[in-house]
């Protein structure tokens, strides 16, 4: 579970955000086409809008809270870079790093994926 | 002793001895036999050899491209061969060459990073390289009998669709191909397994070289992006030959699938290529810095990221489809996202270069022309994926430039940074300096001065993959300058391939480490042992921290020193701490594998050329010898327990369930199996979107009442093996066969009802889409639930053989593990065409 904090760094927090990024990408892309299929070219987006928004609102909370998680990981920054002692803490931290820039490129690439919506109105 | 601190050396005698009996045990064998061998260091050179030669072949037909549109209404080749040239160029130069050479590099380095003696699964690896070998050949042999496959490298129906249109060429591409794509995931999981499982001991995740990471995430891309393809390539083969109309808009299809399909494999594709390139460059930069790289972590995020990002981008190859601006939109917004990651390891290596101490070498001088031609063909890339931009540039040389200059600066350049710098590694000599420069400067000049005008032709109108063109459009002077460009570029390959091919007579021998680089690689011998002994990693850069590292590797003082019992060895440690926790032992040469991959790439050939018959017979006898070799080479009973491994530490010889490699390789196999089902699946939606009504009126298949016997059957005999499993570590062999062979009796069950279900319901797949995809998904459920059969009478088979028992068991485990995935299968196949027309109807 992602919202309770993991005890464990390992590497399948390190791969949670992209797969937010990658579910909400393609929830995004899935409604929009089949919307756009069903209801033909000169269809308004309507809903899709909201749902879009809706989704992103949850993908960025996930990832901000994998974030978080990842902060915690990291030592809240206490300890720089490169975190390449041959200790269970320095690959603890080292995870958590990781996975705190992996989560911050998430969130901006999950904001991309929104815009859209924020543009475009209609299935033209 | 402190765990890792190395041993007393020991005595003279017994070094000699250890040396004489590691000697034996990983002998290259000689003469004819040497071809059996199936060791990483032969393998991986075959590998990489081949995938040189495929390249060298695809930049003769690009030379031939360049000299045909050198001069306006040239004659020199007539349309339909300068189809053919085109076509395979770009067939070759990516299915052929940039995807093989990286999994050919991989293997044939990365045991050496890790200072493993071999990878997990040699034999698996050499199956590959065969049918890598088998499958070339067939696909490139095809153009001297004007047979070629001649539609594109993409191949778009309808026009790669319609027999008379294409000819046999097209066929070629699709079975010689998708046995090759088999060879690549095969690779996949012998890396990601290699790479997870197979480091020294110590050597934690965050000590890892970078090549590691890299190769770990083009493992998972591999795993995603090319089942689609070969699922594509099903429902293409099927249309070409069974008239199964999936992309013929008469009945039903649709060519765009094909585009989808073609494209979430092509997109992430790019960078399975330029991934594991630019891996190179990071372990070549750090090396002539003299200094760690800056920013170790920063380039796992470039890695995950853009490993991730890849596959949001496929749609802006089809941005000119007439696809919703919005789609348009969600693809252009992720293909710009990706240029962060992408440019966050360019950032890192230019400043480990300032930080560091630059050595300007050979491979140095390749990095930096690398990066900069990347960084071209970037930008263009960010002008591309702005749609409105792409559909005035779509289909132009413009296009043609960009991919140059992506895939020339971020593939070609840093392999042949790798080249020069691996050379000594591999070859035990280094490649000549002097030739070296020369080459790189006719390689820069000569690239740019080709495509850089490609820009212009593109921009003034000039589309791709026309045979010639006329006077008057402004084209002809920029189309001649890049055909010099070519031909001064293809003049820079010759350099390098005249020094590899003809050493000097006074060539340097190198000492083992002649870069001073900080990586374990660099311990690597001539013997074939490899490494002496399997240090304990306490850095990132164990050879510039550790001065005493190499020399106590070579004095034996670490694990493994010697082959006590004469079988090969590996050792296996944790993913993420590496502590060690096993001993692998390994399968030793055999031809086995070459002869399993010639037949399978018999049958690949048959039914190109229609032989379907002969092709079922050799596909037989292929899975005939695929079980002789697990018979003969898997799961093998050891003659103890445990295994000192030196050190004082004593590791299992056998372990089971999820603690063994190849559970992990099954797992890693079904997940690549999954994408290709889904893909089936994404087919039977996408039909549905695209249609008002799906299932069309009047076709009432498959019904509900055969689809859920076989639904129930195939469960029950999932339930069976997950009781099976569970009688046989309760110690009941007997009720280990009794599980087995009822689950046997009720998957054929569930096959059969399976199978029977659009056949009694008339559904006739040439008619329509939707009876098409409905076959498509039974006939790949019931192929599943067909080899889950086979895999249950070979654990029955074992089981009485007394080769599978409750202590030895890795068999039941790695196949319930199968049953899994099969299970998954039957119950969303059944879901889909069962039930979702049933909640379709309301």
């Amino acid at each position: 579970m992602v919202f309770a904090f993991r005890r464990q760094a390992d590497l399948w927090l390190l791969l949670t955000s992209p797969t937010v990024w990658a579910l909400h990408f393609l929830a995004c892309y899935i409604l929009a086409a089949i919307h756009c299929a069903k209801a033909g070219e000169s269809a308004e987006l309507g809903a899709v809008r909201l749902w879009v928004i809706a989704f992103t609102v949850a993908a960025l909370v996930v990832v901000a809270v994998t974030g978080a998680n990842a902060f915690r990981h990291w030592g809240f920054g206490a300890n720089d870079p490169p975190h390449d002692a041959p200790t269970a803490a320095d690959r603890r931290r080292f995870i958590g790093y990781a996975t705190l820039l992996v989560s911050a490129l998430s969130f901006v690439a999950i904001v991309f994926t929104a815009l859209p919506v924020l543009f475009v109105t209609d299935c033209r | 002793m402190t765990a890792g601190k190395p041993a007393p050396a020991p005595s003279a005698a017994l070094f000699r001895e250890q040396e004489r009996r590691l000697g034996r045990t990983w002998e290259t064998p000689k003469g004819w036999r040497y071809w059996s061998s199936v060791n990483n260091a032969q393998v991986g050179l075959w590998y990489t050899a081949t995938s040189l030669a495929f390249f060298l072949f695809a930049g003769l037909l690009g030379l031939l491209i360049r000299a045909q549109l050198a001069v306006p209404d040239s004659t020199l080749l007539t349309a339909k061969f300068y189809n053919q040239v085109f076509t395979l160029h770009g067939t070759v130069m990516m299915f052929l060459f940039a995807v093989p050479i990286l999994e050919a590099v991989a293997i044939l380095i990365m045991p050496s990073m890790y200072a493993a003696r071999d990878l997990p699964f040699p034999r698996l690896s050499s199956f590959g390289f065969w049918s890598f070998l088998i499958g070339g050949v067939f696909v490139c042999g095809s153009i001297f009998f004007n047979a070629a496959p001649d539609s594109g490298w993409f191949m778009y129906p309808p026009l790669a669709t319609d027999t008379k249109q294409s000819g046999i060429g097209a066929d070629i591409w699709l079975l010689g191909l998708s046995f090759i794509e088999i060879a690549s995931i095969a690779a996949a999981v012998e890396l990601i397994v290699g790479v997870l499982k197979c480091r020294p001991p110590g050597m934690r995740i965050n000590m890892m070289p970078l090549y590691g990471w890299y190769v770990l995430i083009v493992g998972g891309m591999i795993l995603f992006a090319f089942p689609p393809l070969i699922a594509g390539d099903i429902l293409f083969e099927m249309e070409r030959m069974a008239d199964w109309p999936f992309f013929d808009a008469k009945r039903g299809g649709d060519p765009l699938l094909w585009q989808h399909l073609f494209w979430i494999f092509g997109h992430p594709e790019v960078y399975i290529i330029f991934l594991p390139s630019i891996a190179l460059l990071a372990m070549i930069v750090p090396t002539f810095a003299q200094r760690p790289i800056i920013g170790y972590s920063w380039i796992v995020l470039a890695a995950v990221g853009t490993g991730f990002l890849s596959f949001g981008l496929w749609v802006h190859h089809m941005f000119a489809t007439g696809l919703p601006a919005v789609s348009l939109g969600f693809f252009s917004a992720a293909s710009e996202a990706v240029a962060i990651p992408t440019s966050v390891q360019i950032f890192v290596f230019i400043a480990t270069v300032l930080a560091g101490r630059l050595i300007f070498s050979t491979p140095m001088l390749f990095a930096t022309g690398a990066l900069a031609i990347f960084v071209f063909g970037g930008l263009t890339g960010v002008m591309v994926a702005l749609a409105p931009f792409d559909w005035q540039a779509h289909d132009t040389y413009f296009i043609v430039a960009h991919l140059h200059y992506v895939l020339i600066g971020g593939t070609v350049f840093p392999l042949i940074a790798g080249l020069y710098y691996f050379y000594p590694l591999v070859m035990r000599r280094v490649l000549s300096d002097r030739l070296g420069r020369i080459a790189f400067w006719l390689m820069f000049i000569g690239f740019n001065v080709a495509f850089l005008p490609m820009h212009f032709t593109g921009l003034r109108g000039m589309p791709r993959r026309v045979f010639t063109y006329p006077e008057g459009f402004g084209w002809e002077w920029l189309n001649l300058v890049s055909s010099i460009g070519a031909f001064v570029l293809a003049a820079g390959i010759a350099v390098i391939v005249y020094d590899v091919l003809w050493p000097r007579r006074a060539e340097r021998r190198i000492k083992q480490n002649p870069w001073n680089a900080g990586t374990l690689e660099w311990l690597t011998t001539d013997a074939p042992w490899a490494v002496r002994t399997v240090p304990h990693v306490a850095s990132r850069y164990p050879l510039w921290d550790d001065p005493d590292l190499a020399r106590h590797v070579n004095e034996a003082r670490y694990y493994l020193p010697d082959a006590a019992e004469e079988k090969r060895e590996t050792l296996i440690t944790t993913p993420l701490d590496g502590e060690p926790v096993q001993c692998l032992r390994l399968p030793g040469n055999s031809f086995v594998p070459m002869v399993a991959a010639i037949f399978i790439g018999a049958s690949f050939v048959g039914t190109a050329f229609h032989f379907y018959w002969t092709s079922l017979a050799f596909g037989v006898v292929g899975v005939g010898v695929i079980l002789y070799w697990l018979w003969t080479g898997t799961a093998i009973i050891p003659e103890k327990e445990q295994k000192d491994v030196g050190l004082g530490l004593k590791l299992p010889v056998y372990v089971s369930g999820s603690d063994s490699v190849g559970w992990w390789a099954m797992l890693i196999t079904m997940l690549g199996d999954m994408s290709a089902f889904f893909s089936l699946v994404f087919g039977y939606f996408f039909f549905w979107t695209v249609h008002e009504n799906f299932p069309p009126a009047g076709m009432d298949g498959p019904g509900v009442f055969w689809p859920s016997v076989a639904g129930a059957a195939g469960l029950a005999a999932w339930a069976l093996m997950l009781a099976a499993r569970r009688l046989n570590a309760m110690g009941s062999a007997m009720g280990l066969r009794a599980a087995i062979a009822v689950s046997v009796v009720l998957a054929a069950l569930g096959a059969a009802a399976l199978l029977y279900a659009p056949w009694v319901t008339e559904l006739n797949p040439t008619l329509h889409s939707y009876p098409a995809i409905v076959w498509v998904l039974v006939l790949w459920t019931a192929l599943h639930i067909a080899l889950g059969m086979l895999m249950q009478l070979y654990c029955l088979a074992r089981s009485f053989a007394g080769l599978l028992t409750t202590r030895y068991d890795i068999d039941i485990h790695n196949v319930v593990l199968y049953w899994h995935f099969a299970a998954i299968t039957v119950a969303v196949t059944v879901a889909v065409i069962a039930f979702f027309p049933l909640a379709m109807r309301g």
